[in-house]
């Protein structure tokens, strides 16, 4: 029995056919796009097809406002970066609690070098308020960044919504739309999104490449300047083969758009519902109603996530988990806290990421493997007495804290 | 994934005396919610020897918590609680074959729940005197708390200070924007400002080697052969330790507060290096009553090359 892997949200396997389509551009294909011989020329084409079908997928309305970046951290820092360059008398940005690193760190950081950071609160269930939202959209906000999906819960955010309330005040709107590109469909031409992220590696194309996308007539400002590729806007030379596996990763996830939506949505629900049905004081988190349609993230309760992942990797099931030992921190995954999900709980969280590869029968053996796993974990916790949590379980147990 | 070591996987795949030990008379509670960790653990004493018979734990944490409280139960076993009582968290990191530096926490946690329950079985209050913060040197486990009562205790003012100190920064460095950081607010809350080191690190980090005694006063002084015999029978002393684990360690020079040594054997270049020169600096710190820092002798080699 091969193993299963249900952490698509931490990266993808690269589709065999796209492994086949990048591999000339390794060998014979090796020219520089910018050169004028044949070598480099036929690869420019090639990069336009790609741009091509990056824009397709995204919906957006001119090929030039797709930037090939390195990653989706780097469209991010580009992004916010260049907004305030851009604006350099507006000193305030907008974003949420439950971002990425990859925002919440640039601007941590740029809140050290003076900026207003407002960071935008989530209910138990990871939604934001949008009355708070419209009331902070004033003069001095150089930019509004909210993630489409959360990478840990699924959870979607108005960003159309929000956009728009932003595009109304003048006010720039990007979106770290990491996890939800390839998942649920999009059309930004008809948006009033500005600027939006995405990453390669999530949707079964290759790490290291990435796409900001830069609404026409949005004012930019330039991470990286150098050369002239990517007219100015982000110097140094392509990652040829990797855009190239990009492109058509796009053009596959258009195409199963709507298998994502119904399938691996049924498949999700079915592990969910699944687990939930044998393991008590387990729910999941985020907004169940209104998330992406691979993933389900299940708060064991009593128990410790880093546990559940050594045992069920064990069993050959790959998950990630949002518990502080997995990440090296001391802290649960800032998203779980942002909810007020309690420690006892948010230690506890597996993430359940699906794709298109994941079939019936892996969902069936998971099904009948995490219940054992967490049983087992239960019976050394001293939360847990005979098959069920002590009475008053924080009472019965108060350790001294350190 | 962990680095873990084959020890720490058997301990936590298949853990001893996990549950709580039936009559207990000893129990000591203790961990850190926020950060995922908590352990109960139940011993049973024997009231007219002083030795325990059984050990249990029931553990809420992560793979090396875990194994972590399996090994403590599993030294623990027939000792006397004296004996017992000896136990740091290195030695539990020791007899699972070293845990990664993120992970050193869980030993502490052993330990102090092995305290707080023999303070139970004496009918004494235990009270936690460690307190923990952010991981900020991966390099050498050191954390946040640990380098701010560092910085207070010895008014330190730059990074080369805190890396004599504590080890912070003293490997990778990349850990050196996070200690700049806290310097910047220690020194804020002194009324001072910090001087980053600037270009002329290399030069001063040098220097800064040779110059530590500023601040750390020492208690007693020794001459130089006198510390010289010290410091060997502090090796001596910690030998038989290295040995079991292939390895040796051999006094090279003394130079001020600098202590260099060979690490021979298994211990050399490997992950635990670190971990062993943590341990034989700190004891002698304890016994010479001063800061010392040991420094293999290869570093030194490669510094004035
Ligand atoms: C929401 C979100 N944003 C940004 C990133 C970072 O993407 P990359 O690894 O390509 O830099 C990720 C990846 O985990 C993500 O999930
Ligand atoms: S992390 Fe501190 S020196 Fe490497």
């Amino acid at each position: 029995m091969s193993d299963i892997y249900l952490d698509n949200n931490a990266t993808t396997r690269v589709d065999p056919e796209i492994v086949e389509a990048m591999l000339p551009y390794f060998t014979e294909q090796f020219g520089n796009p910018s050169s004028l011989h044949s070598f480099g020329n036929k690869v420019g084409f090639a990069l336009k097809n790609a741009r091509k079908q990056v824009q397709t997928l995204l919906g957006a309305e001119h090929e030039s406002e797709i930037i090939f970046t390195s990653c989706g951290s780097e469209s991010d820092s580009t992004a916010i970066l260049s907004a305030l360059k851009a604006n350099p008398e507006r000193k305030t940005i907008i974003t949420t609690t439950v971002e990425h690193p990859a925002v919440l760190t640039l601007c941590d950081y740029l809140e050290t070098e003076g900026y207003t950071v407002h960071k935008l609160k989530v209910d138990g269930k990871g939604r934001l308020d949008l009355e708070e939202y419209k009331k902070l959209l004033t003069d001095d906000v150089a930019i509004v960044s909210v993630m489409w999906a959360n990478n840990e819960t699924g959870t979607i955010f108005p960003v159309l919504e929000m956009a728009e309330m932003a595009d109304d005040e003048g006010i720039l709107f990007h979106t770290d739309a990491v996890q939800a590109v390839g998942k649920i469909p999009m059309n930004l031409e008809d948006s009033s999104i500005h600027m939006l992220s995405l990453s390669g590696h999530k949707l079964h194309a290759p790490k290291g490449v990435g796409v900001l996308y830069l609404k026409r007539g949005v004012r930019f400002r330039p991470l990286l300047r150098g050369g002239h590729q990517e007219r100015g806007r982000r110097a140094g030379t392509e990652n040829v083969t990797s855009i190239i596996g990009l492109g058509v990763a796009c053009e596959q996830a258009m195409k199963h758009m709507e298998y994502e939506n119904t399938e691996v949505a049924r498949l999700r629900d079915k592990l969910q519902a699944g687990i939930l049905s044998q393991v008590t004081h387990a729910f999941a988190t985020g907004d169940v109603d209104n998330r992406l349609p691979n993933t389900a993230n299940i708060a064991f309760e009593y128990i410790e996530g880093e546990a559940i992942l050594l045992l069920m990797n064990k069993a050959g099931i790959a998950a990630s988990s949002g518990s502080a030992c997995t990440s090296g921190s001391l802290e649960p995954s800032h998203v779980m806290k942002a909810m007020g999900i309690p420690y006892t709980a948010a230690h506890g969280t597996v993430r359940f990421s699906l794709s298109r590869y994941t079939t019936e029968e892996e969902i069936d053996r998971v099904i009948e493997a995490v219940p054992p796993i967490v049983a087992q974990l239960r019976k050394l916790s001293p939360y847990w007495g005979d098959g069920k949590p002590l009475e008053n379980p924080e009472e019965a147990f108060a350790p001294v804290y350190a | 994934m962990w680095d873990y070591s084959e020890k720490v996987k058997e301990h936590f795949y298949n853990p001893k005396n996990a549950g709580a030990v039936a009559d207990t008379n000893a129990v000591g509670d203790v961990g850190s919610i926020s950060c995922g960790d908590a352990l109960r653990l139940t011993l049973k004493v024997d009231p007219e020897t002083d030795i325990i018979l059984d050990a249990g734990f029931q553990t809420f944490g992560c793979g090396s918590a875990i194994a972590s409280s399996s090994a403590l139960t599993e030294m623990v076993k027939g000792m006397h609680v004296d004996e017992a009582l000896k136990i740091s968290n290195q030695d539990i990191a020791d007899f699972l074959d070293g845990l990664p530096p993120e992970k050193m926490h869980c030993s502490v946690m052993g330990r102090e729940a092995l305290q707080a329950a023999i303070a139970n079985y004496r009918g004494e209050e235990w009270v936690d005197d460690h307190e923990e913060g952010a991981l900020v040197c991966k390099c050498f486990a050191i954390d946040d708390v640990m380098i701010r009562e560092t910085i207070r205790e010895n008014g330190l003012s730059t990074v080369e200070d805190v890396t004599n100190y504590t080890k912070a920064g003293g490997g990778c460095s990349s850990c050196h924007e996070g200690i700049e950081n806290i310097l910047t607010e220690e020194l804020a809350l002194r009324g001072e400002t910090f001087v980053p080191g600037g270009a002329s690190k290399k030069a001063k980090k040098k220097e800064a080697l040779v110059s530590l005694d500023t601040g750390a006063p020492s208690a007693t002084p020794m001459t130089a052969v006198q510390r010289i015999l010290v410091i060997e029978q502090v090796l001596e002393g910690l030998r038989p330790a290295l040995k079991a684990d292939g390895g040796d360690v051999q006094l090279v020079d003394v130079e001020g507060k600098n202590i260099y040594v060979n690490l021979i054997g298994a211990c050399n270049g490997c992950q635990m290096a670190a971990m062993t020169l943590g341990g034989v600096q700190q004891k002698l710190i304890e016994t010479l009553g001063e800061f010392v820092k040991v420094i293999p002798h290869t570093e030194r080699e490669a510094a004035e090359a």
